[in-house]
């Protein structure tokens, strides 16, 4: 793995425009305080369920983009500014995290 | 799965580290390996990564992730970094970081793309390139940890100079095979012609799907792609297929 940074200027390591949903476990420790990236989402357009490290990350655009391995669909945004996370998640209908028994 | 995916991580967010340069090490023409100490160092599984936050005196700030290439041993990791022509991080750490050199780094992160010792089923790994190096975590972790789960190594390279790890896995480990798949150039003596990755290749040198393994493959998203739909073509299912895409 190489590159996994929004707006990452080494575009020659992602011959295909896009990387695993592996790619957010970084971004996203920045608010989460368990991985994410096992957690199960349900896509909100095509109801397929997998977890977060399956999806597809586009990250040349400002921000993360996670989209359905299986339609395409936008589930999940991240942008980084100086002071916030923002996290757009209309596209996924649940995240089911892993926590452990209680 | 459920439990605590990433050691010493449950309940606390991830915070930048200092870590020190303590090694570095020619792997080939392009790569070099960087041992890094880091204070109070969690651990971590096999497979995971690390981010790497770089800071230029004018401010301008940039971060790449890589994975970790040595078995968790408490006190430093191993990076190991291929050159990307024209990049913007790669050449400073492969050529320019030596020890004594501070970098901020965030990790371990990442609980999908991991092999734990608990896991009993046979397992395959499938490297294109650089794509080896967290696949070689798994085997170090492996053999560290006195396993006996049978592995199989499938690893496409363009040529034998461009092996990373070539005398550690040549020596081998018992109930490790190694397949060699070059794509330009082979050794003369191979009896497979240089090539890319091809679905019989996955059959010989991998597992039949009825044994269940578990398979990992890493390396540029197009090998990644084309790897990971053979596997399936070939009757693997495919939430038994984990996949980590770079360039």
């Amino acid at each position: 793995m190489t590159s996994v940074e929004p707006g990452g200027s080494e575009v020659n390591d992602t011959d295909a425009g896009y990387v695993d949903g592996n790619a957010l476990a970084g971004p996203l420790s920045e608010v989460f305080a368990v991985d994410v990236t096992t957690a199960t989402s349900r896509c909100a357009n095509c109801g397929c369920t997998g977890p977060l490290a399956r999806l597809r990350v586009y990250k040349h655009a400002p921000g993360l983009v996670a989209r359905c391995q299986q339609c395409g669909s936008v589930m999940l945004r991240a942008t980084r500014t100086r002071d916030a996370v923002w996290l757009d998640m209309s596209g996924a209908v649940s995240l089911a995290i892993p926590v452990g028994e209680t | 799965m459920a439990r605590a995916a990433v050691p010493g991580r449950l309940g606390d967010r991830l915070r930048w580290r200092i870590a020190e340069v303590a090694g570095r090490r020619v792997e080939s023409a392009t790569a070099v390996t960087l041992t890094l100490e880091i204070p109070d160092w969690p651990g971590h599984l096999a497979g995971q990564h690390v981010d790497v936050r770089l800071t230029a005196e004018d401010g301008y700030s940039t971060q790449r992730s890589y994975s970790i290439a040595s078995a968790s041993n408490g006190r430093s990791l191993d990076l190991t970094v291929q050159r990307t022509s024209g990049g913007e991080v790669s050449p400073y750490l492969v050529d320019e970081l030596v020890p004594g050199d501070q970098l901020e780094l965030r990790g371990p992160v990442g609980g999908w793309f991991v092999w734990r010792q608990q896991q009993t089923e046979p397992v395959l790994l499938v490297a294109g390139g650089s794509g080896l190096v967290p696949l070689m975590c798994m085997i170090r972790t492996r053999e560290a940890a006195g396993s006996r789960t049978p592995f199989r190594l499938l690893y496409a390279v363009r040529s034998p100079s461009d092996l990373l790890y070539g005398s550690e896995l040549r020596q081998g480990a018992p109930g490790l095979d190694t397949t060699y798949l070059y794509s330009r150039e082979a050794l003369k003596d191979s009896a497979r012609p240089p090539g890319r990755i091809t679905p019989e290749d996955l059959a010989r040198g991998g597992w039949p799907p009825d044994f269940e393994p578990t398979c990992y493959v890493c390396g540029p998203t197009a090998f990644v792609e084309k790897t990971a739909a053979y596997l399936v073509l070939l009757g693997h299912a495919p939430e038994r297929v984990r996949t980590e895409r770079f360039g």
